[in-house]
């Protein structure tokens, strides 16, 4: 942290969709420290020199997951991303790769937000427990087995990584297979049968070609290349099981 | 503009307003709801909260102490018979959220655990690593997508509220994509929206926690109720605000000054313990953390950041493998904030505005005194947190008063039909034809963000950690003068799509508002109460005048007119309030 205040350009991608044909690039001058983010670059763009640029953000600590941004190139979340590190080079700022433009930094998210909803995100029980019997158990070894994958804050980075998601966009993508994964791996889940066919479909676990640049993006270590591998290994375990089970190892 | 009919429109997709959105859809599948948000919910602020949420669980706690903690932490303030509601269904909602797959962190034989909290008097905070709020809320949010009679309204901006024939039916909102407005008729409106933090500069709360429903349920008539007490939390980053969780201190965290001392001593918090005690030291309550680290930086004893003042949180001797294990999102933080790596060194800390206490007045049903209007979480003053809040209390009601907020609209709207339509129309009209001259207004002379951290600045010099009556009357006659000012407003940006300046012009208007129901309400109350501290001659409790709730109404034309409710005291008779050494003599 050093009080020191120097400058940096910004150049930031604009799209109005009421007013533009194409997107185009517009540079700002901006004061900075040590500290100061990506994001507050922006804030400080809006506040000071042209209220029209527009982006989401909210937390600006790391974990709501609106502020992903390209950042010369990269997927990141800005309110994580320090102006420093760029100076004295400028920085690039666009709108996450492979999502349609809402206007500027903003991308239109209903697609994540469908896949989302598609994939039966919460705990599925032949019987459910009454309340009054209290918690399930689960040791911290059975937690661990999903922990990680429910750390996700859909932040859409990987997206924004993924070439496979970029080819097609019906793949479901790193994050909704993590969520899927995260929720078979719970031991007081039994809903896996019912999400087996998400997985098996070709736009489900088999549409990843093992890039892993997913990982590598996200802020929040979830790895979701690794949830998607282990459910390779068990789309595959169910494409065997069936021939042995006349109704289909999902409902063993 | 779009008509949408829905039955229950609730405004709010934190963890208030989808506990309530599964409540209804619990209660009768048939009812229509419209949830309605400015960001996807599971961006709402609830994602931001690390440390934990209540619930009696163990054999060495009992309701009667989770009470007992609460009533005296809120310096009586509380309503009683809510906080016997409210203690006796925390532990039911934490079984709930638990059922529906939240990550609850565990004890070796499987069982939830719970961890120390500041002013409770026991460990009976559930929690989920230092990521509670984030649990709960994708929890809550994965959760609601089970239920088919759940209409969201994602980024649609509540504007306004539609009130005919005394009753709450509808609620105007922005398309925020497109700019389009949309009127969703309703037969009950439950308001979820949250606090209202960002009235004051140096707060721990996300962008979008600016007071409008409040505001919104205030300009039709809704008084806002305890709006002067504002909980700072001791320990958030100088700067930023972002907020380093209770939870470092309840897993064991010192605070020290500049000279390595743990001055809490000093302040009736002692005797000095190396285990983390309940209300003794680190974890005495939030008002009294705050005050103390005021009284050190007036002696010259706290550390100089290029941020400004703050002392140190020492977590070092926890140990890396602790705190990777219950601490990793703060370790995460102050890493990549500051460039703080917790196991070798402590983190810069200073108090900044966290919580609102008061709200938006209403009953322990969550009702307000203008029918067919529900609101819970932190946008409400049900009455169960007083003067101060105790951590780990407003995510449990977050739930148990989201849940009944739910059944109660939901029986309402099954008794009660609309208005005609054109009445209804003709006010959303209205408000739509409000929030277009603002758009499509010229010639103003101020700039939204001016006027913004000018309040901001006001508020926190005159309605701080502590105050005064000439500090308070200063910001009152600011706060006039900007609102004045804020009718001049001009936007750069006058198109619709997604237009964020418009919107954060829209919210402006309500945190004026709400900040000035919060200093009247301040400067009228001539006594010192839990995070109220005045340093003139009202610097003791006085209940005999102010064991009273305060009331703001709403004036289109000036100052809000203030009034005064009676506050329920049912079994636990006013008291003195004691931490540290001294509380385990009054009650042995
Ligand atoms: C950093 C931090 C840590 C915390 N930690 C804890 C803790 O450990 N334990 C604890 O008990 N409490 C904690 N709290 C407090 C607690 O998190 C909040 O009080 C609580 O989450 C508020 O939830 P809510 O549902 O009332 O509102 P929020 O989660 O803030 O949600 C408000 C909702 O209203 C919507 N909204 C608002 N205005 C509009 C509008 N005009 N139009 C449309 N939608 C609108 C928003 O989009 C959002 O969905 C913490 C708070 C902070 C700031
Ligand atoms: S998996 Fe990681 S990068 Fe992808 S959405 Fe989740 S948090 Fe973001
Ligand atoms: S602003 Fe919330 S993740 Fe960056």
């Amino acid at each position: 942290m050093t009080e020191q205040r120097r400058e940096i350009e910004i150049e930031v991608l604009r799209y109005h969709p009421e007013k533009d044909k194409a997107p185009y690039y517009q540079s700002y001058t901006v004061p900075f420290s040590d500290d100061t983010s990506v994001l507050q670059g922006l804030q400080y763009i809006k506040d000071q020199l042209d209220g029209s640029l527009t982006f989401r953000w909210s937390c600006r600590m790391a974990v709501c997951g609106s502020c992903g941004k390209m950042v010369d190139g990269i997927p990141h979340l800005s309110c994580k991303t320090f102006l420093r590190d760029y100076y004295p080079r400028k920085v690039r700022v666009e709108p996450l790769n492979h999502f349609p433009i809402v206007r500027d930094l903003a991308v239109d998210q209903s697609d994540f937000l469908q896949k989302l909803a598609s994939i039966k995100p919460y705990i599925i029980r032949k019987k459910e427990k009454p309340l009054s019997e209290g918690t399930y158990l689960q040791t911290p070894a059975e937690l661990a087995r999903y922990k990680q994958f429910s750390s996700c804050i859909n932040c859409m980075l990987c997206y924004a990584a993924c070439p496979q998601y970029g080819l097609n966009p019906k793949f479901a993508g790193p994050a909704i297979l993590s969520l899927l994964h995260r929720y078979n791996a719970d031991s007081r889940d039994e809903g896996k049968a019912e999400r087996m066919p998400f997985v098996n479909a070709e736009d489900g676990v088999w549409g990843c070609t093992l890039v892993g640049y997913c990982s590598e993006v996200c802020p929040k270590k979830v790895d979701p290349a690794n949830a998607v591998n282990q459910n390779k290994v068990n789309s595959t375990m169910d494409y065997f099981l069936r021939f042995m089970s006349p109704r289909g190892a999902a409902n063993s | 503009m779009e008509i949408v009919k829905t039955d229950i429109a609730i405004i709010g997709g934190g963890g208030a307003g989808l506990r309530a959105a599964i409540a209804i859809a619990e209660t009768d599948p048939k009812l229509e709801i419209a949830l309605i948000s400015k960001v996807v919910p599971m961006r709402s602020h609830t994602v931001a909260a690390e440390g934990g949420s209540a619930g009696v669980i163990t054999d060495k706690d009992s309701l009667e102490l989770h009470f007992k903690d609460t009533v005296s932490g809120g310096d009586w303030l509380c309503d009683q018979d809510v906080v016997d509601y409210f203690v006796e269904h925390c532990t039911e909602e934490m079984t709930q959220l638990e059922h529906w797959g939240c990550p609850w962190s565990r004890q070796d034989d499987g069982h939830t655990n719970v961890r120390n909290f500041g002013g409770m008097s026991t460990a009976r905070t559930w929690f989920a690593a230092d990521k509670t709020g984030f649990h709960m809320l994708h929890t809550l949010f994965q959760t609601s997508i089970k239920y088919p009679s759940l209409k969201r309204f994602d980024e649609y901006f509540a504007l306004e509220l539609v009130v005919e024939e005394g009753r709450c039916q509808g609620v105007v909102a922005i398309e925020m994509a497109t700019g389009d407005f949309y009127f969703i008729q309703a037969k009950a409106v439950i308001l979820a929206t949250g606090g209202a933090g960002r009235v004051y500069m140096q707060n721990t709360n996300a962008g979008i926690v600016t007071g409008d429903g409040m505001g919104m349920a205030y300009r039709h008539g809704v008084p806002l109720q305890d709006m002067e007490f504002v909980q700072y939390h001791p320990t958030a980053l100088p700067g930023s605000g972002i907020l380093i969780t209770e939870g470092c201190r309840g897993e064991g965290g010192y605070l020290v000054n500049k000279d390595g001392y743990r001055y809490l001593q000093d302040y009736n918090l002692g005797p000095v313990v190396t285990e983390p005690t309940p209300k003794t030291m680190e974890l005495g309550p939030r008002d009294r953390l705050s005050q103390a680290f005021w009284h050190e930086e007036q002696k010259g004893r706290t550390v100089e950041t290029p941020l400004g003042h703050a002392v140190h949180l020492q977590l070092m001797h926890l140990g890396e493998k602790k705190l990777m294990e219950r601490l990793p999102f703060i370790s995460e933080l102050a890493k990549t904030f500051l460039g703080v790596d917790v196991v070798r060194e402590p983190i810069p800390v200073r108090p900044a505005v966290h919580y609102t206490m008061g709200g938006i007045q209403c009953d322990g049903t969550t009702a307000t005194p203008l029918a067919g209007l529900y609101a819970c979480g932190e946008c409400s003053s049900v009455g169960i947190h007083g003067a101060n809040r105790l951590g780990s209390n407003s995510l449990a009601e977050l739930t148990v008063f989201g849940k009944l907020a739910g059944e109660h609209a939901a029986a309402f709207s099954k008794s009660n039909h609309n208005s005609d339509a054109g009445l209804l129309e003709k006010q959303a009209k209205d408000a739509m034809d409000r929030a277009t001259a603002l758009l499509n207004r010229e010639n103003g002379k101020e700039r939204v963000a001016v006027v913004r951290d000018e309040m901001a600045t006001t508020m926190e010099e005159g309605t701080g950690i502590y105050r005064t009556g000439d500090g308070m009357q200063a910001t009152c006659d600011k706060l006039d003068e900007l609102r004045e000012r804020y009718s001049s407003v001009q936007l750069q940006d006058r198109s619709r799509a997604f237009n964020t300046e418009w919107l954060t012009t829209i919210e402006l208007g309500y945190m004026i508002d709400v900040s000035q129901a919060m200093a009247h309400s301040a400067i009228n109350r001539k006594e010192s109460r839990g995070a109220h501290q005045r340093l003139d001659e009202f610097g003791e409790r006085d209940d005999k005048n102010f064991l009273k709730h305060s009331r703001a109404h709403y004036n289109a034309d000036g100052p809000p007119r203030i009034d005064y409710g009676d506050v329920t005291i049912t079994k636990l008779p006013p008291a003195e309030r004691v931490y540290g050494g001294a509380a385990k003599k009054t009650a042995a």
